[in-house]
């Protein structure tokens, strides 16, 4: 008789931990799913169309020649991404534009594509480029802040 | 010269790291100590060697041999001597060559540790056997694919230096070695389980010895992640500490099954329960260490600090697959000796919240490792380059961190076996009546976030309960032998440190939750371009007055610095400055972020300037700035209460110190775990009554 209850009890703890398990699962796939950051490129996220609309992407790209606007009282960013030859995406940001960021520059930029066909940017980040280069003897790649050595403080 | 010379020390090294293994395991097996002797010095022989090719390597790098590969891959001449020295660790070879030495030195201290001890041999030969064939694979790492001392013909006249953003903080020369110091460790109690399963000894004996060799690096990985977090935050710039990126989730799991595995492990050493769970926790910690390493140094998913390179990945995957299949296949062979004798007799007891911590433990290490593995998985299936946001790890582990503070304070409350509804109830009210009344006053006074008020009041609650343990056996303390209220606790502590150490690791882990979640949703930033000695720009309590921009050379990188005047309620904010004179640290008035512009990297680094505060930390970061040096774009980040995480890392450790410091007498080196046991149950009675 003891044997039975407990295989009943154990039988019990077994659907018990299977039910937590399977809810478990979902939560974490449900979890997964509505966080998904997608990496694209701007011939991508056109290509996409309409399913792109609203998705977490990051879109990385070549910031096109002339298209950089920079609205200083709203603190606006305007620019197009490109992947260099065909597609381009418009983007939209708030706030100052990384020191390195230029026309031609390699570029992410984190957000989601809107309706309008704009992509919204929540942050704008120069493309890391963590290879080990040594550069040609003697050149710096950005040399001009050099002038800005004769400017150190006395103290 | 040191190339060959060095490859030779390690060939020498994986030789006798295999033989000393084959050694090790047909001592065991057959009962002949004289092998079991010849495998233990084989490993104080692997740690000299090992040592030796490591002080090589130093010793290349200090004098600038560019011969040698690894020197050429990560030292430069203009390197600062400090960066160069850490460099070791800078990439792919030479981390796994500290990882070797951090073995190599576990290996021998183990062999040392057990050399004299006669009690459990054959347990003892069979842990050595294991770990000598964990040494087998990370020898064979470095002879084969990363070879660190291949040597170039004709040695390059200089190097690229190391990594930029490894170069850019002190902390680089503290963050990796207790990082490593932890995670090579796990290999310890790893080679304890599979000696345990070979050897048929899983008694208390074991369950005392793996919990101690556990501790003390589940310690140096505490530390190590907080420190890698601190890093982070001092040194990415974007004013948080923790991004869920696979290389922080790497360090994580193992230190979440480890956590698990050091509570299930005291069940069993009680109860004589939970043997196969144990067992199988500890297995899973060290698999999952070089899941870790797999994934951040094969350059599957890439990250900041993944180092790609071709063969290592097969390598690790290989290696990977075999200790899970062996210790799978042992577990099941030999699951005779892990039948315990124990059960369960009520909810009410330590044991139930160990379980739960441990399912918790367990969820938690899964939603971490799937959100990690996720990305592989989708792009294996379906060819999609994704990953997985931020927002998904904490949706996810807050509840499960909530539900683990609260169970801080609750296990330590709860006694073994069947608890006394009254006695828990008696326990649980002034801790409860201090934690509702926190609740309100901090309702007052204007929080409404639902995720800080819960950690905090749970935080409490739990932090009441523990005071609570100190408090009740220090009264009767008291009572009996006429103390003073400190004297007593400090007795009470000192009587029973593995117990009260324990606590005040429970105490770490409140303040750091405590400091996660304020930091995490309090965390607010804003950011302007101020003009030089233009009008002081407020925010908050703070103002914030651009002086100057100005640029200096250093000798592996220039810098442009933003001189920011900064005042809080009035008053001058001074930061830390570490050199100069004796005592190497003091205050000066300012900040100065500044960005950095290293030969090799072609962004500019920033590095934040941070006013560090209990309250709340000021952080600023150059982002952009006019090549006149007229205007600068400062970006303020206020993290409130953001040290507390450091703070509660550091408790951490301490309790862990704590509880493994050395007894000065033999005479309470058994017994006190009893005779607290007694001292609780008297105080229990006494309360009862």
């Amino acid at each position: 008789m003891t044997k039975k209850r407990l295989s009943g009890k154990t039988t019990g703890a077994l659907i018990g931990a299977a039910v937590v398990l399977v809810a478990f699962g979902y939560l974490i796939w449900g979890g997964i799913g509505g966080n998904l950051v997608y990496f694209l490129t701007p011939k991508e996220l056109l290509d996409k169309g309409p399913k792109a609309v609203g998705a977490s992407v990051r879109l990385g790209g070549l910031v096109e020649g002339g298209t950089v606007q920079w609205n200083a009282d709203t603190r606006e960013l305007r620019f197009r991404i490109t992947d260099g030859d065909s597609a381009s995406v418009p983007v939209i940001s708030v706030g100052v534009p990384p020191q390195m960021f230029t026309e031609g520059q390699g570029v992410v930029v984190e957000g989601f594509y809107t309706q309008e066909g704009v992509f919204k940017s929540q942050k704008v980040m120069v493309k890391h480029n963590n290879e080990y280069r040594a550069p040609p003897p003697g050149q710096h790649p950005a040399e001009y802040y050099r002038q800005l050595f004769q400017q150190k403080p006395q103290s | 010269m040191i190339g060959p010379i060095g490859q030779l020390a390690m060939l020498v090294a994986l030789a006798l790291s295999a033989m000393g293994a084959v050694a090790a395991f047909v001592g065991a097996r057959t009962g002949r100590s004289p092998l079991v002797a010849s495998a233990r010095n084989a490993s104080f022989a692997i740690l000299l060697l090992v040592a030796m090719g490591f002080g090589m390597m130093e010793y290349a790098l200090i004098t600038h041999d560019f011969s040698v590969k690894y020197v050429a891959q990560v030292g430069s001449l203009e390197t600062p001597t400090f960066y160069t020295v850490i460099s070791l660790w800078s990439a792919l070879e030479g981390s796994i060559l500290l990882w070797a030495l951090i073995l190599a030195g576990y290996t021998a201290l183990l062999a040392w540790r057990t050399a004299r001890s006669r009690e459990t041999p054959m347990l003892d030969a069979y842990t050595l056997g294991t770990i000598l064939c964990v040494n087998v694979f990370f020898l064979l790492l470095i002879v084969g694919p990363a070879d660190p001392f291949g040597t170039l013909n004709p040695a390059p006249a200089n190097g690229p230096g190391p990594n930029p953003l490894l170069q850019n903080h002190p902390f680089m020369g503290v963050h990796p070695p207790l990082l490593y110091i932890g995670y090579v460790g796990m290999a310890v109690p790893f080679a304890l389980g599979i000696g345990a399963l070979l050897s048929g000894n899983t008694g208390r004996e074991w369950s005392k010895a793996v919990r101690r060799w556990t501790l003390v690096p589940w310690a140096f990985l505490t530390l190590g992640i907080t420190a890698g977090a601190w890093w982070s935050y001092e040194v990415l710039g974007w004013g948080g500490f923790w991004a869920w990126d696979p290389v922080e989730n790497a360090s994580f799991m193992p230190w979440l099954t480890a956590t698990a595995f050091l509570h299930s492990v005291m069940v069993q050493e009680r109860r004589d329960m939970l043997k196969t769970w144990t067992l199988s926790l500890i297995v899973s910690t060290f698999l999952l260490t070089l899941l870790g390493t797999f994934l951040t140094r094969s350059g599957v998913i890439a990250s900041v600090h993944a180092f790609s390179e071709g063969l290592i990945g097969p390598f690790f995957l290989g290696f990977l697959g075999l200790v899970l299949i062996t210790s799978l296949a042992l577990i099941a062979w030999k699951s005779d000796y892990l039948r315990g004798a124990g059960s369960m007799d009520s909810v009410v007891s330590r044991e139930t919240a160990f379980l739960v911590n441990n399912l918790l433990f367990v969820a938690f290490t899964f939603v971490v490792l799937l959100g990690t593995m996720f990305p592989l998985i989708a792009e294996a299936l379906r060819g999609a380059k994704v990953t997985v946001g931020g927002p998904y790890f904490s949706r996810m582990a807050a509840p499960i961190a909530l539900a683990l503070v609260f169970l801080t304070g609750v296990g330590p409350a709860l006694p073994w076996r069947r608890g006394s509804t009254d006695a828990v109830r008696r326990k649980f009210l002034w801790p409860g009546a201090v934690a509702v009344l926190g609740g309100a006053i901090l309702l007052i006074g204007g929080m409404r976030s639902l995720s800080v008020w819960l950690t905090m009041v749970l935080a409490i609650f739990a932090a009441g309960l523990v005071v609570g343990e100190f408090i009740g056996p220090a009264r009767a303390r008291r009572s009996a032998h006429h103390e003073s209220w400190p004297a007593a606790i400090l007795r009470v502590a000192t009587g029973n440190r593995r117990r009260y150490g324990g606590y005040v690791v429970h105490f770490g882990v409140m303040i750091a939750a405590v400091g996660i979640a304020v930091a995490s949703v309090y965390k607010h930033e804003a950011e302007w371009t101020l003009s030089k000695d233009g009008p002081a720009q407020t925010y908050g309590p703070y103002e914030l007055k651009l002086d100057s921009v100005w640029a200096v050379q250093d000798p592996n990188r220039d810098g442009v610095i933003a001189g920011v005047t900064a005042h809080k309620s009035g008053r001058l904010i001074k930061r830390l400055a570490f050199g100069g004179s004796f005592p190497w640290v003091h205050r000066k008035a300012g900040l100065i972020p500044r960005l950095n512009y290293y030969p090799t990297m072609n962004e500019p680094i920033a590095t934040p300037s941070v006013y560090e505060h209990p309250g709340e930390d000021l952080y600023l970061v150059l982002v952009a700035y006019e090549r006149d040096g007229s205007k600068a774009t400062i970006k303020a980040i206020v993290s409130p209460m953001v040290g507390w995480i450091w703070l509660g890392g550091i408790v951490i450790a301490a309790g862990v110190a704590f509880a493994l410091w050395p007894r000065r007498r033999r005479s309470d080196a058994e017994g006190d775990e009893t005779g607290t046991a007694t001292q609780e149950d008297l105080v229990e009675s006494a309360a009862r009554a």
